[in-house]
């Protein structure tokens, strides 16, 4: 029994990684660039599958530091060309576009790699259980925590420290104000979308090796995202991080004990943030209201 | 929050004069209802123009809450798929009586809009579609994960179309006669609509949309506002899913999924937001080019969401509000 626990718990940290990364790179454009990028799980699968592509030439490490560095181009492109022209209108088309761009991307996946799934190899080293009794303690799973914990941790020290994540921040704050400072907004705006797009990539590629690749697994991702972004409360980064943990563990522990709501929690959970708290659990108070 | 400043959108006041506006209305009331005589020849049947109704009828009133009160709803499928499948559980469960499961699926659905309601209404903008996206999950998942009772993936299937009883006559409902149905509550909904934006009811719904903080000065409860068009908005989306459930005798998870959703918008869009006749225009266009694109190619999930991507990048005000020849600001 506490074992079951612990496995279904541990489950539902991997998956809320997930969950996490995802809500976090969307918070991050959200923020900054005011498009809810529905592209994101697609951005998101691109990278698995260019990773996917890449990995017998260059290996697992080299294809999770190139894949989603190539995600990222194929990012701030979409950006410069699609998403630029709709700042400062209403935020419906910018929605609409990457909702568009989401299907075509989707479809193209599925054309160039397949509509079943693919495989994805991880080192195998990394793939053998750590202890006999608990055996879904992979080194992969151990790693993909490392992984994400480091990743995320430089992109929190990059906004508190290096000039490009402060600028971001006060874009955050009061766009017009550092603009007329000096700031190139669209640059700034660009570098923020390919921020989220790495986040989405490297994302991709964990997932690839533990959840396995298809065309659908950026769509099945995104959703959960979102859910994290209104649970953590919009506006605040460290929000959609606890907020993507908090559902991920619930719908592990749901998974366990009651499959079948394993995927509905998670919108339970947000109805309630959003009777009992609406701002979310560490949102500004007054966004988007 | 919209660029847009025209309020041309609700009725001007009473013109004596019979204008182009009311021909173009008769002449579309004309055309629809002589329908099964020059569609056939234009290569069209007439379960594909229940389809370019039902469709029209949710995005007229999804615009209700989309182009006239401002309300970025995305997950109106939701509602749609609900009816869908209250129509559907009724027959197979209930009653064997055509007009109580129409009743029955609008009332589920319409119901759950009233319940999600006070939930969205306070957000605004990207936050309000992001919520109503996540709702319309919630209802996805549901039917997917309900197995028993819903048919899990496989949709629910087991009722079909029982014949209309009018005392001792009995009218079945073929193809046509089905449309003749959906044309009869399509012109209600329409009627409905177009009520509503007359009456003081509907110019605050704009006001709302226009500027929502004068409003509140005023002392109009906005929220309020926000929370009658969507709840008005959901019982027509699940008046219209129930009519597909009957179209097709199927209920499927799709009918509640999120690209159904993302659907609905685009065809407000397409069509034009800001126009009466807008959403109708778009879901001729949507539902024409769906039904020829699935046929023709494997990849027609690519040219939607070219639809998407063109429509917004061209015509952002819509082809009604492209041929009145705005221009975009």
């Amino acid at each position: 029994m506490e074992l079951l626990l612990f496995y279904s718990l541990f489950n539902g940290v991997i998956i809320g990684i997930f969950y996490a990364m995802m809500a976090l790179g969307l918070s991050l454009i959200l923020g900054l660039n005011g498009v809810i990028n529905f592209a994101h799980g697609t951005f998101m699968a691109l990278g698995g599958y260019l990773a996917f592509t890449i990995e017998p030439y260059v290996g697992f490490w080299g294809s999770l530091f190139l894949a989603p560095l190539l995600a990222v181009v194929f990012g701030i492109a979409t950006e410069r060309l699609l998403i630029r022209p709709l700042y400062g209108r209403d935020p419906l088309f910018s929605l609409l576009l990457t909702f568009g761009l989401a299907m075509i991307m989707e479809d193209l996946i599925r054309t160039i790699w397949g509509a079943v799934g693919v495989p994805f190899a991880i080192p195998g080293y990394l793939n053998a259980p750590l202890s006999n009794s608990m055996f879904f303690l992979t080194g992969y799973r151990i790693a993909l925590i490392l992984i994400t914990v480091l990743v995320a941790g430089a992109l929190f020290a990059a906004l508190r420290y290096s000039r490009i994540g402060i600028r971001i921040r006060a874009g955050n704050a009061d766009l017009e104000t550092i603009s007329s400072l000096g700031v190139n907004i669209l640059f700034l705006r660009a570098a923020n979308f390919g921020i989220g797009i790495y986040l989405a990539g490297i994302a991709g590629i964990l997932a690839a090796g533990q959840l396995g690749l298809s065309p659908s697994i950026g769509a099945s991702l995104i959703m959960p995202a979102f859910v994290a972004i209104i649970v953590g409360g919009v506006g605040s980064l460290a929000g959609s991080v606890l907020g993507g943990l908090i559902i991920g563990i619930a719908s592990g522990v749901t998974a366990a004990f009651f499959p079948a709501a394993q995927e509905v929690v998670i919108y339970v959970i947000m109805a309630i943030v959003l009777i009992v708290r609406p701002r979310g659990l560490l949102g500004q108070e007054g966004l988007f209201e | 929050m919209n660029t847009a400043t025209d309020t041309t959108a609700v009725s001007m006041p009473a013109r004596r004069t019979i204008g182009g506006r009311e021909i173009a209305a008769v002449l579309i009331w004309l055309g629809l209802l002589l329908a099964p005589l020059w569609l056939p020849a234009l290569g069209g049947y007439m379960n594909l123009a229940s389809r370019v109704l039902i469709y029209a009828m949710v995005a007229t009133g999804l615009n209700l809450l989309l182009g006239y009160t401002g309300g970025l709803s995305f997950g109106h499928a939701a509602y749609f798929g609900l009816g869908a499948y209250g129509t559907g559980l009724f027959l197979i469960h209930v009653s064997n009586s055509l007009p109580l499961a129409i009743l029955a699926g609008t009332l589920l659905g319409g119901l759950a809009g009233i319940l999600v309601g006070p939930m969205v209404m306070r957000r605004k903008g990207i936050y309000f579609s992001m919520i109503t996206i996540a709702f319309g999950q919630m209802f996805y998942f549901i039917a997917v994960r309900w197995n028993s009772l819903t048919g899990g993936e496989d949709g629910l299937t087991g009722f079909s179309r029982v014949p209309l009883h009018f005392g001792s006559t009995t009218v079945d409902l073929g193809a046509t006669n089905f449309y003749y149905l959906v044309l009869g509550l399509f012109a209600l909904v329409m009627l409905i609509v177009w009520q509503i934006l007359r009456s003081p009811m509907g110019h605050t719904f704009v006001a709302t949309r226009e500027n929502p903080m004068r409003l509140r000065f005023l002392g109009v409860a906005v929220d309020r506002q926000i929370w009658a068009a969507f709840a008005i908005s959901t019982f027509i989306a699940a008046l219209a899913g129930s009519l597909n459930a009957l179209l097709t005798s199927f209920a499927s998870p799709d009918n509640l999924g999120w690209q159904l959703s993302g659907s609905f918008v685009v065809i407000c869009v397409l069509g034009g937001m800001r126009s009466f006749w807008g959403p109708f225009l778009g879901a001729i266009i949507y539902v024409a080019a769906q039904d020829y694109l699935s046929s023709a190619t494997q990849n027609w999930m690519t040219f939607i969401g070219l639809i998407f991507v063109l429509a917004v990048l061209f015509f952002p005000d819509g082809l009604l509000g492209f041929l009145k020849g705005r221009t975009r600001s």
